[in-house]
């Protein structure tokens, strides 16, 4: 067996370092067995989330050498994510307050999931009381009820990472684009929520970088098939020119206001130390 | 008493798997306050992890099946020692409850007419798994997620409860503790649902997650109620076996479903060898028909009976654990399971067939799966599977309408719940079960939260639970290290009553488990009370050893072979001594467990003569 040397955020949000430890690593090892076994043998009140160890529950979300990872689903003979012979780093998202170690509190995610309107079918209307739906009709929605709620892509997304939109004037963050996508294209469903992520979730304030999906283990297009279309909905409802002229001759209260741009920002975040 | 945390409901639902949550809208459905509590996340359940399907006669895709089919499937993959009122009201309601999750949201694989789609699965007569892919389970507890944030339940997420609290006879409460900070918390109740699944992490070699360390099963055990059929585990057939650090990891049934082969190291279909008399009549004998039946809408196969990798999963692990012993095992100690002749069955009828998009779209997670953890293409390459610890189809004693324990207000529903499995759960069972009964649960927890007054809460409890929770970290009576207490039983569980059992190595596992309750006793972890997975593991350990003592009693008991229990030295069923028959286990006025054996409940005439129809025309010997 080879021996792999981590170093590993160890503390809470006040106070914390990096530590050092070493695994044995045998073959076929993803990162938390590694964590495990230093649990087991050297630090037992490590602190770490996880469940299945299989890539489906999201729970062992951190950072692996700066990349927002799932830790089950990197193998440490993966050279993608970590370099034979070097100290590999695992810390907490850097996103979401820190709980302790590699925990951190992700109840916001929570919060802004119920402030989305659940789902609101139209009437039953095949003859046994239920619906029909094509496998064609709900592909694209399947695809966006893949999420495991990783939240990596919270995680990653600049908005929330680096402009701090979790308050004040906040982002939903893609995770939760795609989920009002996946219910505003629900050929079933009736509600709108387009209002809500206009005005709520602040969708313009996505400038469409893509990070969200680069990081999604589960390979969702969040951007393309997710924002993206909700973004032409929202332009096509509230800043198309003939309708807004239309709102305005027939007096409709919602205001008009120019799309907003930013600018870009640097794609990939590198490993940043910690302060 | 301590000034602690306190939250008062009329109902608290212990555990949000898909049972918990089930039960929990139910109850809120009936206007009650209800609590939610579990010990991880929101939505990262175990049932998040379920990938084949939900069992329900919709007959969507067989407009021959129908809750009495699924009613004789249910009781015969259970070897009829099955609770025989869960089973009729789990087929007869699962159709309504699947339904009606499509009305929460829930998005099911569609077929041609835009209806349901519905896969095979072992030991189900017809196709009757409805399915999202490979990740039925996410769908499921997502939407009733979705849906129970809505109405009005109160979560309490992280927070794992140690001790069920009494008044008199009936439950009041439960006394918990905050993962984050380690701070206590007292739940006031008037009904209590335990909704905690099994017990998977008493075996090294398991499907399951951490959260597997039978919590429900022990907190009702310690307020007094009943275990039954503890001896009975599922083995699943397909597990990874390499590389090692994933053993144990599942390889869905979906993928012998969709026409995956067994085959050992010779090449050969073993599974064509070893059809048991009572499944020959629905079984194919040659590889044209149970390919046939794979594809059976497509080519009109209706007839054609299914591939003998579809046989119940108790029976194909025990066949793969032969082969193995017998030295035609795959070279990391499991079998192949490949697709390839699957593939070139069908390239032979349809040209068009791609066989790598095919499964790509069948089977995603398990593509997915194969190839960041195995390295290995599974539409190129035969996978290597072996049984791992899986389900737990013992548990809580309970009733078969209401799911009320023997406790005045304890309720239980889902994996910890036993009865409605026998002696061996068919797949996609435990979907549809979660849903039936876990509503049924919150129905009649809210009932009797509603005719019941609130009980009175005794700080002696109180007290002498937090002391023992604490004494780990701050007064411990050793220095034991809990995960390798931990790891040590598991291995001792895994090699001793295991998949095969003998008399004298369980004998011995009893002698280990009184030595592991020793070294139990004297673990310690870091003084450290927030989001210490140690300490954690300290208390956890309690129940693992109380499930494993449980599972260890039972076994010895039933001298017989029989669904997920198979005894090396007893290997024939033995109906006239055990076929009707339940083991029971208790905790004794002194602290000891106790065993007795209890007689099932006779099946009424009219579910006998609709088994009698669906079998060979005759009653099984159970039930003579
Ligand atoms: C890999 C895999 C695939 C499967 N595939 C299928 C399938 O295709 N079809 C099928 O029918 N079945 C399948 N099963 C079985 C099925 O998934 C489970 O039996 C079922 O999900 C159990 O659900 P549950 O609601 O009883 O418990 P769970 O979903 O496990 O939920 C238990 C809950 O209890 C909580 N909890 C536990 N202890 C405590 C405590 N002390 N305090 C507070 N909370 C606690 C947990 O946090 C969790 O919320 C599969 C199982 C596995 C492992
Ligand atoms: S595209 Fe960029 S800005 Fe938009 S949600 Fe994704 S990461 Fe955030
Ligand atoms: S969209 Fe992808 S990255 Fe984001 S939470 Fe879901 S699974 Fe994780
Ligand atoms: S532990 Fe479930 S995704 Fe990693």
């Amino acid at each position: 067996m080879a021996q792999a040397k981590f170093k590993i955020w160890r503390g809470t949000q006040d106070q914390g370092e990096f530590q050092e430890y070493t695994a044995e690593v045998g073959e076929g090892m993803v990162v938390l067995d590694c964590i495990h076994q230093i649990q087991a043998t050297q630090a037992p009140d490590l602190a770490c989330r996880w469940n299945c160890k299989a890539g489906k529950c999201g729970s062992c979300s951190a950072e692996i050498n700066g990349r927002p990872r799932l830790m089950c689903m990197t193998r440490m003979d993966d050279e993608r994510y970590i370099t034979p012979g070097e100290t590999t780093i695992v810390e907490p998202m850097h996103t979401f307050p820190l709980i302790r170690d590699l925990v951190t509190n992700v109840s916001w995610n929570y919060k802004i999931n119920k402030m989305i309107p659940r789902f609101q079918p139209r009437q039953a209307d095949a003859p046994d009381g239920t619906w029909r739906m094509s496998q064609e009709e709900v592909d694209r929605v399947q695809e966006f009820r893949k999420c495991i709620e990783c939240f990596l892509c919270q995680d990653t997304c600049h908005v929330l990472r680096d402009h701090g939109k979790t308050e004040g004037e906040m982002f939903g963050g893609p995770r939760f684009m795609i989920r009002v996508a996946s219910l505003e294209m629900h050929p079933l469903d009736t509600a709108d929520r387009l209002p809500l992520v206009k005005d709520s979730l602040n969708i313009g304030l996505c400038n469409i970088t893509k990070c969200c999906t680069e990081v999604c283990p589960e390979h969702i297009h969040i951007t393309d098939n997710g924002i993206i279309p909700l973004k032409e909905r929202v332009v096509d409802r509230f800043y198309d020119p003939i309708m807004w002229l239309f709102h305005k001759i027939f007096g409709d209260k919602q205001k008009a206001e120019p799309a907003r741009t930013r600018t870009a920002l640097p794609v990939i975040h590198e490993p940043a130390a910690k302060s | 008493m301590a000034d602690y945390e306190t939250h008062e409901h009329d109902v608290l639902v212990i555990g949000a798997g898909g049972a918990g949550l089930r039960a929990a809208i139910e109850a809120s459905a009936t206007g009650v306050s209800v609590g939610l509590v579990c010990k991880s996340l929101l939505g990262k359940a175990h049932t998040v992890m379920a990938e084949g399907g939900v069992a329900a006669a919709l007959a969507n895709v067989d407009n021959r099946d129908s809750w009495q089919v699924h009613f004789a499937d249910t009781m015969r993959g259970g070897q009829y020692v099955n609770n025989w009122r869960m089973a009729q009201l789990h087929a007869q309601e699962a159709p309504a409850r699947v339904r009606e999750l499509e009305a929460w949201g829930a998005v099911f694989d569609r077929t041609k007419d835009g209806r349901i789609l519905q896969r095979n699965f072992g030991g189900h007569k017809y196709p009757r798994l409805a399915h999202v892919g490979d990740r039925t389970g996410l769908e499921l507890i997502r939407t009733l997620q979705d849906h129970g944030i809505h109405q009005g339940m109160s979560v309490y997420m992280e927070c794992t409860i140690i001790r069920l609290l009494k008044d008199g006879d009936r439950v009041c409460g439960a006394l918990g503790y905050y993962r984050e900070k380690g701070r206590f918390v007292i739940f006031k109740a008037r009904a209590v649902v335990l909704a905690t699944g099994g017990i998977g992490k008493a075996y090294k070699i398991t499907s399951n997650s951490w959260e597997y360390t039978g919590d429900g099963h022990s907190l009702a055990y310690n307020a007094g109620a009943e275990l039954i059929d503890m001896e009975f585990i599922q083995f699943h057939p397909t597990g990874m076996v390499w590389p090692p650090s994933v053993r144990g990891i599942l390889v869905t049934e979906g993928v012998r479903g969709e026409g995956g082969c067994l085959r050992n190291s010779e090449g050969k279909r073993f599974m064509f060898g070893d059809i048991p008399d009572n499944y020959k009549p629905q079984t194919a004998d040659n590889e044209e028909e149970g390919f046939l039946y794979v594809l059976a809408e497509k080519f009109n196969g209706k007839d054609s009976r299914r591939p003998p990798e579809l046989l119940t999963r108790d029976h194909v692990a025990r066949c793969i654990n032969r082969e193995v012993k017998e030295g035609r095992g795959s070279p990391h100690g499991g079998v192949f399971l490949e697709l390839k002749s699957f593939a070139e069955w069908m390239k032979k009828r349809v040209s068009s067939f791609d066989a790598d998009s095919h499964w790509k779209k069948k089977l995603p997670s398990m593509y997915h799966q194969f190839k960041e953890l195995g390295n290995l293409d599974l539409t190129k390459q035969p996978m290597e599977v072996g049984p791992t610890t899986h389900y737990v189809m013992g548990g809580i004693r309970v009733d078969g309408d209401s799911q009320m324990s023997k406790i005045p207000g304890l309720f239980a529903c889902g994996e910890c719940a036993a009865g409605i499995n026998g002696a061996n759960r068919l797949g996609g069972n435990s979907l549809s079960d979660l849903l039936v009964l876990g509503k049924r649960a919150g129905e009649y927890a809210a009932h009797f939260a509603k005719d019941h007054g609130a009980g009175t809460i005794h700080d002696d409890q109180i007290d002498e639970a937090t002391r023992w929770a604490l004494s780990f970290i701050d007064e411990p009576k050793g220095d034991e290290n809990p995960y390798k207490v931990q790891q040590d039983l598991q291995d001792m569980m895994q090699d001793l009553v295991g998949i095969v059992r003998k008399e004298e190595e369980m004998v011995r596992a009893l002698d280990g488990l009184q030595q592991l309750w020793e070294r139990a006793r004297k673990v310690r972890a870091p003084i450290n009370r927030e989001y210490n997975p140690g300490w954690h593991t300290c208390m956890d350990l309690h129940n693992l050893l109380t499930v494993s003592e449980a599972v260890t009693k039972a076994a010895i008991e039933r001298r017989e072979s029989r669904g997920g229990q198979f005894r090396d030295d007893y290997p024939k069923k033995d109906s006239k001594n055990f076929g009707k028959k339940n083991t029971v286990v208790w905790k004794g006025a002194d602290g000891r467990m106790e065993f007795r054996w209890e007689d099932l409940p006779p099946v009424p005439d009219d579910l006998k003569e609709i088994i009698k129809q669906q079998g060979e025309g005759k009653l099984p010997e159970e039930l003579q």
